[in-house]
């Protein structure tokens, strides 16, 4: 296909700024250099919008009403899913459960799925560069079934050691849980090698696609992959939403996560009939505003285009890198072959927090700790770092703020 | 509170009262911290950890019991990895260190960060572990309150 080898059209950044109010105002004085993207990203008006606008003109609960506000907003609802489900080129949108985010979609899949298909001598496989969020889950579900949790190594800089992976998948493997892209340190990991094993021995795989959503895209399709889950707020989008993709057939085995309103055929006391999925996955009023913001925001991330986003944030992850290897006695963590978008570091021997709120003072937002991540960390020796993360609205001069903001740092260590 | 402890923590209002500058601030606070004397190592257990807070934060509470009717006193160690931090612990020892119980529960620390312009440092949502602290020296404080001034 001509489009697909095509250059993407270069980002604009100037003009994709100003979209974003909150990156106008200052703090401490300063202007604001937000380089906190992996903890979440910032709206676009049109999400900002399309959030006012569902609570001004159609507010109302979706499913049920009868009037003219509800078929409108279980229309927009409904829509959104329809949405998420073409952006990840899922099947069918039937696929697509809305969560509160990435985190209560693996604890949907691990107490549900996993309670209906793990049992003592069953293997969950991790690794050790997950998110605590794709960790304890499966500890605990693993605690309640009598299953065992197996990690894959990392190396030094921060890679899976795929060479382990053949040895770590048995014939009791039933799941492998596997981030795409590392939070703490932006490693990407190459997922389609690991769901092909895995699917090999009979496992099924789920992706945390939390960081690799606004990064570098997904295609579940192309991935082959049985479940995968991502947050909204990471993707433009409102917080307190997310996606779990789950195969249909998966999805119409597995018994329910909550029990309440929407999810529900038919109720007696003597037996209750569950509606099928994605409803039965979704008890309660959902976040009818967020999902129907996330859409938005998917919209919106369509529109500037995935490719020219991606582009630019390697660009400018290599500009950062370049920048700060010149920086004295810094120090990346994570140096991965393949990665996007975050640069975690220690700098001399300054504490990640010292470093953060001198940075702060300075406008510049980073992350300092172990970003969700202790394994990460304990398996680098290092008990915390500082990340800088990097979206589409950054630039190049903001990566010079952040070194000069770095060598004011020194000044004060 | 005691005059001692009224000219004390006079002095550090005075002294922050002459920074007007974030950055002059941020350097005496630092400055305080290197003050504040190195733990030994073996008292960096598990039980003494401060969770809550991004740097790795100790702190060690010691009671000095009331004798010949002279009032209980609270100590304590503490120390974190990150510089900020021990300066933060420099203040707070200034605050509640070697004070009676009934001086600890009395002392208003929120208002002397607020008038030392530190004020955001106390609040829960800032992972300095400050906070957590200030609430575990308060509830060994309570623990030993006399049931009058318990209330």
């Amino acid at each position: 296909m001509h489009e697909a080898t095509a250059q993407p059209a270069r980002l604009d950044v100037g003009r994709l700024r100003r979209d974003f109010p909150v990156l106008a105002r200052r703090v401490h004085g300063q202007p604001l250099v937000y380089l906190d993207n992996a903890a979440t990203m910032h709206k676009p008006t049109v999400v900002l919008e399309t959030l006012d606008r569902f609570y001004r003109e159609y507010n109302a609960n979706i499913h049920r009403g009868i009037h003219a506000l509800a078929e409108q907003a279980t229309e927009a609802y409904e829509g959104a899913r329809a949405r998420v489900a073409n952006f990840l080129n899922a099947p069918s949108a039937q696929e697509i459960v809305f969560t509160r985010g990435t985190t209560e979609a693996i604890n949907l899949v691990a107490a549900s799925w996993g309670s209906a298909n793990l049992g003592p001598g069953d293997e969950v496989l991790i690794s050790h560069m997950e998110h605590h969020s794709n960790i304890v889950p499966w500890q605990l579900i693993c605690e309640r079934t009598g299953a065992a949790l197996k990690v894959i190594p990392i190396d030094d800089r921060g890679q899976l050691e795929m060479e382990t992976v053949d040895a770590l998948l048995t014939d009791r493997t039933r799941l492998v849980s596997i981030v795409h892209m590392s939070n703490a340190l932006g490693t990407i990991n190459p997922i389609e090698t690991i769901i092909a094993k895995a699917h090999a021995v009979g496992a099924r795989v789920l992706v945390d696609a939390a960081q690799s959503v606004p990064h570098i895209g997904v295609d579940v399709r192309d991935l082959d992959c049985d479940f995968l889950a991502f947050s909204g707020h990471k993707i433009f989008g409102p917080t307190g939403v997310g996606v779990l993709y789950g195969r249909l057939e998966l999805l119409e085995a597995m018994p329910p996560y909550q029990g309440g309103g929407d999810m529900i055929k038919d109720v007696r006391f003597e037996r209750t009939v569950y509606n099928d999925p994605p409803h039965r996955f979704e008890a309660g009023t959902p976040n009818i505003a967020g999902v129907i913001g996330l859409a938005a925001a998917i919209d919106y991330a369509v529109s500037v285009g995935l490719e020219a986003i991606a582009a630019w944030e390697a660009e400018l992850l290599d500009y950062a890198t370049q920048q700060l290897c010149e920086v004295k006695g810094l120090r990346l963590i994570g140096t991965a072959d393949h990665k996007a978008a975050v640069l975690s570091f220690t700098f001399d021997d300054a504490h990640p927090l010292d470093a953060a709120m001198i940075l702060d003072r300075q406008g510049i937002a980073v992350r300092a700790g172990h970003h969700c991540a202790q394994p990460v960390m304990d398996r680098l020796g290092v008990p915390a770092t500082v990340r800088a993360s990097l979206g589409p609205y950054n630039t190049r001069s903001e990566i010079d703020a952040l070194v000069r903001g770095l060598e004011k740092v020194r000044e004060f260590l | 509170m005691s005059i001692a402890h009224r000219a004390e923590i006079q002095d550090l209002e005075d002294t922050f009262s002459l920074l007007t500058d974030w950055g002059d601030r941020y350097r005496f606070v630092i400055a305080l911290g290197r003050e504040v004397e190195p733990m030994d190592p073996a008292l960096k257990t598990e039980d003494h950890r401060v969770y809550g807070c991004q740097a790795t934060v100790y702190l060690v509470p010691r009671v000095r019991a009331s004798q010949n009717g002279k009032p209980t006193i609270i100590e304590f160690l503490a120390e974190a990895d990150a510089a900020i931090v021990n300066g933060l612990i420099a203040i707070l020892r200034k605050a509640y260190a070697g004070r009676t119980v009934d001086q600890i529960l009395e002392f208003d620390l929120d208002g002397l960060l607020q008038r030392l312009g530190l004020e955001k440092n106390l609040s829960p949502t800032r992972r300095n572990g400050l906070h957590e602290m200030a609430k575990r020296i308060r509830t060994v404080a309570h623990r030993h309150a006399a049931p009058s001034s318990a209330a």
